[in-house]
């Protein structure tokens, strides 16, 4: 494969698109499968046939639009007209008004408006393509100037001047710990010739983010041909995607565009005609929370019992049986193939001094518009939750915004017009996270949130390190006792004691973070914890609420 | 370490056994394909028995003990026999703050079953997920194959028992 017979692919499949008249795209992701968007598909698809217009109207099945509350979304992309909560029976209905130019409100078809602040704010750089091409199909994705950065990267870079630009990018892991991408590589890059692998770390464990797993099923090729890069710069072989068995939408596409690209000889043996080889496999979670930590996870592609092991030394210099192996994010390695094909300064441009580039949001919980939104770094929770999110449902107060799953914390009104980047969201008790954003209103209280993510990471403990096996289960027992009213002053004081012995002592990042969403509600919400001690009850009437439907 | 002595016995002429057998073969029977054999067989028979366990240690010639680790280390197997239907209960973030314990409870109440749990007469099982991704359409269910979102907790018992009745 060289530039140009990608080249050629690219307008071979431009042509044929643009004989149709109409693209009507449905939107076939998880999301709005469940709300039966298939059937929409085979139903608009059917529609076409009978009406005689194979020749006009392209219908393709693509990845996330983004607004999943108002799915089945569909949308005609050469009109950029988009529907929501679209059924079988709307598509007669959709397909006439294309014969007819018309208006096709009339009846039952609820348009989407594409102009308001859910979709004008956001920033798109990982999904690009999401919602525009069809995910099973290479061809697609070449069309929109796929493994343009792959081919020019073995070609014409050195595997170091690849480096030099992730560097300069700025770009850090998207997995939520933010360590620079550049910096990872070259440390693999250094430790010279001899078996290295690539992980893909696409165990997306947190309660209440979907944002790996919206990339894999609307764009799965952006994330090989992203691999694929980060094998040629730090000399690697072998390549896996370590995904979990609850997404099979997103496997299933996975192993179609890995067949794909080995078919066109974009991965395999001798890529591009030279002596670069890159396979990749598919490796299975299976349900275990503590392998989205790099040591488990590499555990866990072993065939092994998933519990981390202390760093250094850190999978860099030994990991994958005992070879130096790169992990990154899905997201971090989605957002490589567009740094390489437009540079390090145009991706530095975006984000804050230090938070570069987008992030991809998954928006949910008590809030109108929910989602997944990508945003440029440096952007308010503000903007994001009452201009993107269209705000509070219901005529309810906001209270908090959760960010970092169970690793994360709440963060208050107060702090709503913090920018949205690693640093600042540290300094407020928080951390940036996977991406997870949820939403909670006054019907939320507190400390039973608390309970809930203590809960998780009791659960979720390995068992390997006495202070989380052990502590997250003391702390859950705190908790219990504070919801249910049987509480007293000092052990919300010993709740903070534990909190922060496990904090200094836990093995790996599931436990040290477990405190979290504990620490910042006491700081925030301390009234909560007072008044459920005190004898006053639960302030938002959720922990009196659930002993009764229990009863 | 052990030495290879002619293909292991499967526990029955069953022709799943094969699969299994293939996936393990496909990884060059090494003991890395643990995982991926695991999910093979409980793809192939909905659970984790004794003998398949025993099994899949001596096709990749692994001890027993670490296949009983693996497979109970991992939620997503499972060493009991699931019922005729399952109804699993996104339990995440968000749909935890939209009802999900609610719909638990509904549950609960009509079959008298908790999550993990199965009824007497094996037709119905109630698991729990940690977050099935579907979080902009919290609260979420998956009855049989069938992903609902939005669900209140009265429609999820209906939709159960009309799941069990066609």
């Amino acid at each position: 494969m060289t530039i140009e017979e990608l080249r050629r692919i690219a307008e071979t499949e431009r042509a044929a698109q643009s004989r149709f008249q109409h693209h009507v795209c449905v939107c076939v992701a998880a999301g709005c499968l469940s709300s039966g968007a298939d059937l929409v598909r085979d139903a608009l698809k059917m529609e076409v046939v009978e009406s005689g217009m194979q020749n006009e109207v392209l219908v393709k099945g693509v990845g996330c639009m983004g607004l999943c509350s108002a799915g089945p979304l569909v949308s005609v992309k050469t009109e950029g007209r988009m529907f929501q909560a679209v059924t079988a029976e709307h598509a007669p209905e959709i397909i006439r008004s294309m014969d007819t130019g018309g208006d096709p409100a009339t009846g039952g078809l609820h348009p989407c408006p594409t102009d308001v602040p859910f979709f004008a704010r956001q920033k798109k750089i990982v999904l690009e393509n999401s919602g525009l091409i069809d995910p099973e199909r290479i061809e697609d994705y070449i069309a929109h100037e796929g493994y343009a950065a792959l081919v020019t990267a073995i070609t014409e870079m050195s595997p170091q001047e690849v480096i030099d630009q992730v560097k300069g990018s700025g770009l850090r892991g998207r997995g939520g710990a933010g360590y620079p991408t550049g910096l990872k590589w070259s440390t693999v890059a250094k430790t010279g010739d001899q078996q290295k692998y690539v992980i893909c770390n696409a165990d997306e464990g947190d309660p209440g983010a979907f944002m790996d797993r919206a990339v894999l099923e609307s764009d799965p090729h952006r994330v090989l041909e992203g691999m694929a890069i980060a094998a040629y710069a730090v000399g690697a072989q072998k390549g896996f995607i370590y995904v979990r068995a609850e997404y099979p939408l997103a496997v299933k596409h996975l192993k179609t565009a890995i067949k794909q690209a080995e078919r066109l000889g974009l991965l395999g043996n001798s890529i591009c005609g030279t002596r670069f080889n890159f396979h990749i496999d598919i490796r299975l979670g299976a349900g275990a929370f503590v392998c989205g930590e790099e040591t488990a996870l590499i555990a866990s592609i072993e065939g092994k019992r998933g519990t981390p092991r202390p760093r250094p030394p850190f999978p860099a210099e030994s990991g994958l049986w005992e070879c130096p192996t790169l992990i990154n994010n899905v997201e971090t390695f989605a957002n490589i193939a567009p740094i390489v094909r437009h540079g390090a300064v145009w991706f530095a441009a975006i984000g804050t001094e230090k938070s570069k580039g987008t992030k991809v949001f998954a928006l949910a919980g008590r809030v109108e518009n929910t989602g997944l939104i990508e945003v440029p770094m440096g952007i308010t929770l503000r903007e994001i939750i009452h201009d993107i999110g269209g705000g509070i449902p219901d005529g309810k107060k906001y209270k908090a915004v959760q960010t970092g799953g169970p690793s994360g914390g709440c963060i208050p009104a107060e702090h709503l017009d913090s920018p949205v980047d690693y640093e600042s969201l540290a300094r407020i008790g928080s951390i940036m996270g996977s991406g997870g954003m949820i939403v909670m209103d006054e019907t939320s209280c507190m400390v039973d949130v608390a309970k809930y993510f203590m809960e998780f990471c009791m659960s979720e403990s390995c068992g390997k390190c006495i202070p989380c096996r052990a502590g997250t289960q003391q702390m859950h027992g705190i908790l219990e006792k504070i919801t249910s009213g049987e509480a007293a002053a000092a052990d919300v004081a010993l709740l903070m004691e534990l909190c922060e012995l496990v904090r200094n002592t836990a093995l790996c990042g599931l436990g040290q973070s477990a405190p979290n969403p504990v620490v910042t509600t006491l700081r925030y919400f301390r009234e909560e914890y007072d008044a459920h001690v005190s004898g006053a009850g639960c302030l938002a009437g959720a922990c009196k609420a659930k002993d009764e439907a229990t009863v | 370490m052990q030495t290879f002595a002619g293909p292991p016995q499967a526990p029955s002429d069953d022709k799943r056994w094969k699969i299994v057998e293939a996936t393990a073969r496909r990884h060059g029977r090494e003991p890395h394909a643990l995982i991926e054999t695991l999910h093979t067989v409980q793809e192939c028979f909905g659970y984790l028995d004794e003998s398949a366990l025993r099994f899949v240690a001596a096709v990749l010639r692994v001890p027993l003990s670490r296949v009983y680790g693996a497979a109970t280390f991992y939620h997503f197997f499972t060493l009991k026999p699931q019922g005729k239907h399952t109804c699993v209960v996104c339990t995440g973030t968000a749909c935890y703050i939209k009802g999900a314990p609610l719909v638990l409870n509904a549950i609960e109440r009509s079959y008298g079953i908790k999550p993990g749990e199965t009824t007497a007469d094996g037709e119905l099982s109630v698991l729990t997920a940690r977050c099935l991704g579907s979080c902009g359409l919290a609260p979420a269910a998956v009855i049989d194959t069938a992903v609902l979102g939005k669900i209140a907790p009265e429609d999820v018992v209906a939709r159960i028992a009309k799941g069990m009745h066609s």
